[in-house]
């Protein structure tokens, strides 16, 4: 299956096969105007199957969050045709409506309308924690 | 706009100068009796709390302030259903400063959030008690003449004890505190404090689940209740509630210049008959609850007006 390849835009690439649709919403991808394609279950040396994102545009997207879905992905930005850029991903300092609280007495569990915020309170061990009421993250 | 959600919100040095003022009113009560007044200080308490709320009260009275809100989660609109954004964006048109307390977790943050005065947080689930920290940290350095150099047992419900979780972030940045938390395995406490806290800060820590075994070595012993409140499991709360009581007997290998705190209120945690012991500070640590109020709510109003 041939997909036509970006003139300018991004590739993110070695997403674990099945991961694409998380990390179209989480990116809110579905907002872009571009065109936005998905490739899953693509063939893959490192990954055996992977998924890749390819978008039609350099947009401004914050790419963050990829750290903390997946530190594997890479991240390629493609400029007339040529790949100017490999983005290192890190792990963001704090995640925003990613991931959701599961302590039953943190107010976000009964709040309307609250902001799910994470901070990474530990890099070493990956550990976020609520915001509001500091219970760790559930993956 | 400055709040006060978490202990850490003030650096070390504004707590020492908080804890001066809260010292000056004490010695000069007369010279503060004006400085709120016309301003008017909002008690939104959606938990039940009496020391808290009237110590909140009695402080901005003794200002010269005034002081509105509700007791209870009943009596305000929150039983209809409305927010906590809401709810300050509200209050914030009525008063000047905020006080609250609320059963979830981060409730008083997510207000600060919204709100345009001040707001407090005084006691937040098992999660954060700030002024109750201030007031401990006065007791023990009116008590001991210093923050730094002793060793300090919590003792009782470390998990759910959000007034001890708090004195640890605080004591955490005082020099050579050593802490000795002791609790039954089911309360121990969190490991946000644990690992965020005491292991990351190098202060010297141990668990332990005698009480009368450590208290020898203790300079000041920080007594919890097991709140009921806290648990879902009813069997859980009864099982655990009687774990520690401190008597005259276990007192006794204690040392002589121990200072005895309890955030209160008290169930059966202390003896009644350590009331008339001079190692018992808890109904002189709930008196410096009032000043140091008095001087948070005139640090935050100051701030604010500028």
């Amino acid at each position: 299956m041939n997909i036509d390849s970006i003139k300018n835009g991004l590739v993110i690439d070695h997403i674990r096969s099945g991961g694409a649709m998380r990390i179209y919403d989480l990116l809110g991808l579905g907002s872009l105007d571009c065109t936005v394609a998905i490739i899953k279950n693509a063939q893959s040396a490192k990954l055996g199957r992977k998924d890749i994102i390819k978008i039609d545009s350099v947009t401004d997207i914050d790419l963050d969050v990829l750290g903390y879905v997946d530190p594997g992905i890479t991240v390629n930005v493609i400029r007339g045709g040529e790949l100017v850029e490999k983005k290192n991903l890190t792990l963001p300092e704090r995640l925003e409506n990613v991931l959701k609280c599961r302590n039953p007495r943190c107010i976000t569990s009964v709040e309307p309308g609250i902001k799910q915020v994470f901070f990474l309170s530990d890099r070493e061990s990956k550990t976020y924690r609520c915001l509001y009421c500091e219970a760790k993250a559930e993956r | 706009m400055r709040h006060l959600i978490d202990i850490r919100d003030l650096t070390h040095e504004e707590i020492l100068s908080l804890l001066d003022l809260a010292d000056d009113i004490m010695a000069h009560p007369d010279s503060y009796r004006e400085r709120c007044r016309y301003k008017k200080l909002a008690t939104l308490f959606f938990e039940p709390s009496t020391r808290t709320r009237l110590s909140f009260e009695a402080a901005m009275m003794e200002l010269g302030g005034n002081v509105l809100g509700f007791s209870e989660a009943a009596s305000s609109s929150a039983s209809k259903g409305e927010s906590v954004a809401d709810t300050v964006r509200v209050v914030g048109c009525y008063a000047d400063i905020i006080a609250m307390r609320h059963p979830k977790e981060g409730a008083p943050l997510a207000a600060a959030m919204h709100s345009t005065v001040p707001i407090i947080n005084a006691g937040d689930g098992g999660h954060n008690h700030p002024t109750q920290t201030l007031t401990d940290l006065m007791t023990i350095r009116r008590e001991r003449g210093s923050l730094e150099n002793f060793t300090i047992g919590l003792c009782g419900d470390l998990k759910f004890g959000r007034t001890v979780h708090s004195l640890i972030a605080a004591l955490t940045r005082c020099k050579g505190v050593k802490f000795v938390c002791i609790s039954p395995d089911e309360l121990r406490l969190p490991g946000y404090v644990k690992q965020d806290l005491l292991s990351r800060s190098g202060c010297g820590y141990t668990e332990a689940r005698d009480l009368a075994e450590v208290l020898p070595e203790l300079d000041v012993l920080y007594m919890t209740r097991v709140q009921r409140e806290r648990f879902f499991n009813e069997e859980d709360y009864l099982r655990l509630k009687d774990c520690y009581i401190l008597t005259p007997e276990k007192l006794a290998g204690a040392k002589d210049s121990l200072a005895i705190l309890h955030p209160l209120p008290r169930v059966n945690e202390i003896d009644t008959a350590i009331d008339s012991d001079k190692r018992a500070c808890y109904f002189r640590q709930a008196l410096c609850g009032k000043f140091v109020r008095m001087a948070l709510i005139l640090k935050l109003l100051e701030e604010a007006g500028k």
